[in-house]
């Protein structure tokens, strides 16, 4: 099997497969960028947020969305229609989850919107599955010694979300201002709230 | 669909490196690990990727491996989603 992910490979072997497509009369280059824009209409990290935020100030949601991570988003109208299945991660006091593909960049786009370069690089890929405290440092995260790491290597048809803490001092705000609150890296894992 | 492998079971993946597409990522061959959990069945990657129309319908684990099994040092853990036929029973667990 070829080891070789680099970014520009890749890109020439889909310029030239959007250029069979159109030679062929199979597709013609504004009809891809319509199913492209419509696969990616809607995907933004808000969405995920949006998630979290519910998920945190309403437990049953929670509870719900821990059990059956697909079920509970579609409740909020995401991932309908998707094969994929979605499993939440939740991190705890001392528990911590990250979320990566090493085989290549699956991601859960619908609730993410499309992914960091970085996620896609070989050095995250490579990385954070052997030394993810490290890693994790490096993105300005850094764990007590005693928080347990798990990395989840998304290599079949699931999608992995985190559903990060809730800061200290956030009673008071409604659901709006909480997913604010939330970012990309955090629902990456390489973040906290 | 009956799970072969329920929560809880010891497994090895397999260690071999095949010469067409597969799921079953090269730092994870051969290694010991627990079954998380069942988590759907989906046609296996190895066959489907090749174009071919056969593909089986494979349960597909959540597998937690300890880093110290994968890479001999470390202290978290690492979840791969494997089919099932790249996974035995733990031989040492019979």
């Amino acid at each position: 099997m070829s080891g070789d992910h680099s970014d520009a490979a890749i890109a020439r072997r889909v310029r030239r497969m959007e250029t069979l497509l159109e030679e062929k009369g199979v597709l013609s280059g504004a009809r891809l960028d319509e199913i492209i824009d419509a696969s990616l209409s809607g995907a933004s990290p808000a969405n995920g947020a949006r998630v979290v935020a519910r998920a945190w100030t309403d437990p049953g949601y929670r509870r719900r969305l821990l059990a059956d991570g697909t079920a509970a988003v579609r409740e909020l109208g995401f991932m309908e229609g998707s094969y994929q299945r979605l499993r939440v991660v939740e991190n705890t006091a001392d528990t911590h989850n990250v979320i990566v593909c090493t085989l290549c960049s699956c991601y859960p786009l619908r609730l993410l919107g499309p992914s960091p370069s970085w996620y896609k690089s070989e050095a995250y890929r490579s990385r954070v599955v052997r030394e993810p405290r490290t890693v994790l440092a490096e993105f300005g995260l850094e764990l007590p010694a005693g928080t347990e790491i798990t990395v989840w290597d998304s290599s079949a048809e699931t999608r992995y979300m985190v559903l990060p803490r809730r800061p200290e001092g956030t009673e008071g705000l409604g659901e709006e201002e909480l997913a604010a609150l939330v970012t990309r890296n955090a629902l990456i894992g390489t973040a906290a709230v | 669909m009956t799970d072969r492998f329920p929560p809880g079971t010891r497994v090895r993946t397999y260690d071999h490196d095949p010469a067409h597409h597969t799921r079953l990522p090269r730092y994870a061959r051969g290694k010991r690990g627990v079954v998380v959990e069942p988590e759907g069945p989906a046609e296996l990657a190895d066959i489907s990727a090749q174009g071919r129309g056969d593909a089986p319908l494979q349960q597909i684990y959540a597998v937690r491996f300890a880093a110290r099994d994968l890479w001999g040092e470390g202290d978290h853990h690492v979840v791969l989603d494997l089919w099932e036929s790249y996974l035995e029973e733990d031989p040492d667990e019979r």
